[in-house]
């Protein structure tokens, strides 16, 4: 099918889109278009006018620092999934990003689209509940700030208003050495994940867990992190029963089932996929520790 | 809003020819290549972003034509199916190996198929079949011809240079 009519508004700066969005009437703002311009092309989305994001310089790009690491909205996928940096010192983001879409989308798809579509499987808010990422909003009267936990309000409805432009992400950086896994199940690459799991860690001197982080993506409205997962991890030595338990606590009352799959379905999934990927990334945290010490 | 068609003039470079022109601002760029270009070879299937079919380069990247407008394209260079063969209409390699090994059934992705492998095979010149595999998800084939496709796309890898325009 083909969108309904609208205006087409080129904004070559950020000011100049906030001034488009407070003035214009049924806007939406056009990031990346792989969600939004397939919305509207299903007629699911009708705006009378479209604001492109695409020239506003000003929100791509990537800024490193010791603790943490800054995304402009405008960002490619495909630059993020690139960039090598990331990799080095967070390597679970190129693993997940991989997942998201395929080729020809990551092209195109923006970092802030993603976040800002919310849907339940997007791979980059799964990257963000994991380590506990701030959003920040531009409005009228300033920007503000919004820790992952408080961005989704709904299914597909994040805790952005109406004149306001998501302008950057801020996801903080775990010490080196940690391990790290991102895995997903989908019936064919690239497509929606039925289940999606993302886990970091850290071992002290002994060996033990010493911080973890587990979030499932696709099962609920939003990302799913997984305190009581992680909180029983902390303090144990690994070993197979433990990631076995841990999976088990993975089949969380919030997960829910759809048209093409039950919530225990679902469930089953998530413990499976929990347990594997505690396992891998604790072998990757070893892997880690040991290349330190010959280094050392 | 009114019926009338809203227009913007843009000029961008097709299949490496300077193009101006006044497009409605909600064409998408495969419907402006379609019905204002002629540049048919650029196919339709979903509309929504998920088979793949309208694969077109813009900047040499591979993008959907169906989720991109076409106003977006000013400044930019496109290169479309039409634009990989010779002037005399000589198949490039990775064409005349589809041909050789049976890469297309019916035809309709093949545009898009080949409009993706173009940008990951510059991308990637000696990929293994797992990553060209990953690559192709992004494009569906009902005929479901993919050997004949990996087989044609793994030839030209192995080929060496010195083949390249026989």
């Amino acid at each position: 099918m083909k969108a309904a009519a609208f205006r087409y508004h080129r904004a070559d700066s950020l000011a100049e889109a906030g001034e488009m969005l407070t003035s214009l009437d049924n806007a939406r703002l056009l990031s990346g278009g792989q969600s939004l311009m397939a919305m509207m092309n299903l007629r699911y989305v009708i705006v009378d006018h479209l604001i492109d994001l695409n020239p506003v310089s000003e929100l791509a790009g990537i800024s490193h620092h010791d603790d943490h690491f800054q995304v402009g909205a405008m960002t490619r996928q495909r630059c993020f999934l690139d960039d090598d940096a990331v990799a080095a010192h967070s390597p679970i983001f190129r693993e997940a990003l991989g997942y998201v879409g395929h080729l020809q989308t990551r092209n195109r798809g923006t970092v802030g689209g993603s976040l800002a579509h919310m849907d339940p499987a997007a791979e980059l808010l799964g990257l963000a509940a994991l380590t506990d990422a701030d959003i920040t909003l531009s409005g009228p009267n300033g920007s503000r700030q919004v820790a992952i936990a408080e961005f989704p309000q709904a299914y597909m409805t994040p805790d952005i208003k109406v004149d306001e432009i998501l302008t950057a992400v801020r996801f903080n950086r775990w010490p080196a050495g940690h391990g790290w896994d991102f895995r997903e199940f989908a019936q064919r690459h690239g497509d929606f994940a039925v289940v999606g799991v993302g886990c970091l860690l850290t071992l002290d001197a002994a060996g033990a867990i010493d911080r973890a982080a587990v979030v499932l993506i696709g099962v609920a409205d939003g990302p799913l992190r997984l305190p009581a997962v992680e909180a029983m991890l902390l303090g144990m030595l690994p070993n197979a029963d433990l990631f076995r338990a841990a999976g088990e606590a993975a089949r969380h009352p919030e997960i829910t089932g759809d048209a093409l799959v039950t919530a225990d379905y679902r469930r089953q999934l998530a413990a499976v996929m929990v347990r594997r990927s505690l396992t891998n990334a604790h072998q990757r945290a070893v892997q880690a520790m040991n290349q330190e010490h010959h280094h050392v | 809003m009114s019926e009338a068609e809203i227009t913007r003039a843009i000029t961008f470079t097709v299949n490496g020819a300077v193009t101006d022109m006044h497009v409605e601002e909600r064409f998408s760029l495969a419907d402006m290549l379609r019905h204002c270009l002629a540049l048919t070879g650029t196919h339709l299937g979903c509309e929504h972003g998920v088979c793949g079919a309208c694969t077109v380069l813009v900047d040499g990247e591979a993008i959907r034509s169906c989720l991109m407008l076409a106003v977006q394209v000013d400044g930019s260079d496109v290169t479309t199916i039409e634009g990989l063969a010779d002037e005399d209409g000589r198949l490039n390699r990775l064409q005349q190996a589809f041909s050789d090994h049976h890469g297309l059934q019916c035809g309709f992705c093949t545009p898009g198929i080949l409009m993706t492998l173009s940008a990951f095979l510059a991308d990637n010149p000696a990929p293994d079949e797992g990553h060209l595999r990953e690559a192709l998800s992004g494009n569906i084939c009902r005929c479901t011809g993919y050997q004949g496709i990996v087989d044609a796309v793994m030839d030209v890898v192995a080929a060496p240079a010195a083949k390249a325009g026989q």
